[in-house]
């Protein structure tokens, strides 16, 4: 992968290296006490890994390709690669964990391997690992396509892709030795965190400096969606980590905010990491892989300009339902409350904006299990923000909350609608930019996603089942007053949706796993695709430039 | 001028609705512009043929 940076390019990635490397073993000398050593340790590991990788091919001759002719598909390769790894790690530690919470005896009595951080380790695994992955990958395709231009830069689309994945090993590695700032979806501490800043603020400049080199008059709207998400999780992230480590040689911090303001300091982010990292830059996967895979334009292109603001104005400001019936000002609450049920336009513009592109295509639905994937995550996605917006409701929100009913509504949007548009633009993208016929094998694409399909339903429908019982148990009370279930009577009835969720979430990584050994294959063995018309290719490089003998 | 929960609230209730009704009505004029919808039709069939590379 370094072969194709010049020589300038393969220096400034060296230093970057050394500097890490640096940092690292900074890290790990003065933390040695502490977590922090350990994290100082991967760093160097790291940093030295990237090095050898650097080093290795620093000697090697320039590549005489012309880079005006070709988009820089590399970093999206590796990344494709490096997110489907992470989604069978992630949703692998998943079915452990729904696996523990039927047969508790699957903790095997060992510390790391507890509830409380083999979840969070599940949860980042596949919301960063392997969503954040995608999101970045198909960033790199879909800024470049839609704007007619080459990356710019060829340091930095790997500085960001490689430098999220450390902070993605940074992340898993601190929870199973036990660092956390017990914040959902923002547990690492503040190292990891600044860190995530430095990697993001490089994004979004390559993202802002590929746009600027456009050839399009219009920004085309997926880029929008994609944009939102890079700025706003910027904004999120750096509000909702503001904390004060206790010291500089140690893993631990506090909060810069105390109480109430912190709980909806963390639900505000909560909320919009599910808005902007989970939703927005998965529309804009939806909104570039759907219409092309179709062949078809998305069906009102306006239509998508009003659901994008709507969804990044609305968004912003439903985290406080997170917080019904607490110490939250009831206003606040009900503005969260309000805000929800009003996403529901713009959520179902964009769902039923996605349907209607495909009518007229529904045949390629029936045969094409790639737009399939597309088509059910888009019927999910209407489905799960019509249950989030009727969840926001604060008396349906007095059953439902802390009840499994919401962790069946979280995995009906990250599986039926995230994991499944990825898989759908995975498939769609993986051909084309290993230049193969198609995939290695349309028949296992077709089981990943009835796998994918009916585990989804399974999980949700147990979910559904566990929770509202869970809730109704809790509020049952008996004639004298008091509660009528003990928290263990709950935890018996809910025991044979929990073994139901662990096979659906079994049937799902099944899939995952298919998905990984077919993207494999494609990689390594299927037939390379013969254009009509030639591939530009690197002049200098594979052919002279006057035929020889004519 | 102390930064109160009052003083908050009032600013939520009174400048938040406001800003975000002109922000609806402006965005929907902007995405109903007749003369627009040229260019949101070619930005929409864009991305049907996109693979021939850079065009600098």
């Amino acid at each position: 992968m370094m072969e194709r940076l010049t020589g300038a390019e393969r220096q400034i990635a060296l230093m970057i290296c050394v500097v890490m490397a640096i940092v690292g073993l900074v890290m790990a000398a003065a933390g040695h006490s502490d977590p922090l050593g350990i994290h100082g340790a991967i760093v160097l590991v790291a940093a030295a890994i990237m090095t050898c990788f650097v080093l290795r091919a620093i000697g090697e001759p320039e590549p005489a390709e012309d880079r005006t002719n070709s988009y820089y598909d590399d970093p999206t390769k590796a990344g494709l690669v490096i997110a489907l790894f992470w989604a069978v790690v992630g949703m692998g530690m998943g079915v452990w964990v729904a696996a523990q919470l039927a047969w508790p005896d699957l903790r095997f009595d060992a510390a790391w391997s507890s509830f409380g951080r083999i979840r969070p380790v599940h949860t980042s695994g596949v919301i960063f690992g392997f969503g954040g992955n995608a999101l970045i990958a198909t960033s790199y395709h879909v800024m470049q396509r839609t704007s007619r231009a080459r990356l710019a830069g060829h340091v930095s689309p790997w500085f960001v892709l490689l430098g999220f994945n450390l902070f993605c090993i940074i992340a898993a590695s601190g929870y199973l030795i036990g660092v956390t700032q017990s914040k959902e979806y923002a547990e690492p501490e503040w190292y990891a965190d600044i860190w995530l800043v430095i990697v993001w603020v490089v994004y979004f400049v390559l993202y802002i400096r590929t746009l600027a080199r456009r050839n399009e008059p219009h920004i085309y709207v997926a880029n929008w969606y994609y944009l939102a998400f890079i700025l706003v999780v910027a904004i999120l992230h750096i509000v909702n980590n503001l904390a004060v480590p206790a010291s500089l040689t140690g893993a631990k911090s506090y909060s810069a905010f105390a109480g109430v303001q912190d709980a909806m300091t963390q639900w505000w982010y909560g909320h919009n990491a599910v808005a902007f990292f989970l939703t927005a830059g998965f529309l804009g996967m939806l909104y570039y892989f759907l219409p092309k895979r179709a062949e078809r334009p998305i069906y009102s292109y306006r239509l998508s300009i009003l659901s994008f603001w709507g969804i990044v104005f609305f968004y912003i400001w439903a985290g406080s339902h997170h917080l019904h019936y607490t110490a939250l000002p009831q206003w606040v609450q009900t503005l969260g409350m309000t805000f929800s049920v009003m996403l529901l336009v713009p959520s179902w513009a964009s769902a039923g904006n996605a349907l209607m592109t495909l009518n007229g295509a529904w045949h390629k639905v029936r045969d094409d299990a790639t737009l399939r994937f597309m088509m059910v995550a888009a019927v999910f996605y209407g489905l799960s923000t019509f249950e989030g917006s009727f969840m926001a409701v604060r008396a349906v929100n007095s059953l439902s909350h802390y009840t499994d009913w919401t962790v069946g509504h979280v995995h009906a949007g990250a599986m039926g609608w995230v994991a499944l548009i990825t898989f759908g633009s995975i498939y769609s993208v993986v051909p084309l930019l290993w230049k193969r016929e198609t995939m290695y094998s349309w028949k296992l694409v077709e089981w990943h996603f009835w796998l994918a399909l009916s585990g989804t339903v399974i999980y949700v429908f147990a979910m559904w089942n566990s929770g509202i019982i869970q809730g109704l148990m809790w509020r049952t009370y008996t004639e004298s007053g008091t509660l009528a279930y003990s928290f263990t009577d709950t935890l018996v009835a809910m025991h044979p949706y929990y073994v139901a969720r662990a096979c659906g979430g079994a049937l799902f990584l099944t899939g995952a796993i298919l998905a990984a050994y077919n993207v494999y294959m494609t990689i390594r063995h299927a037939p390379e695709k013969h254009p009509e018309r030639d591939y530009p290719t690197s002049s200098e490089a594979a052919e002279p430039a006057v035929p020889a003998a004519e | 001028m102390d930064l109160t929960h009052d003083l908050t609230s009032v600013i939520a209730k009174s400048f938040g609705l406001f800003y975000l009704i002109a922000l609806s009505v402006g965005i929907t004029i902007y995405a109903y512009w007749p003369s627009l919808g040229k260019r949101f039709d070619k930005a929409a069939n864009s991305i049907l043929d996109d693979e021939d590379g850079p065009c600098r």
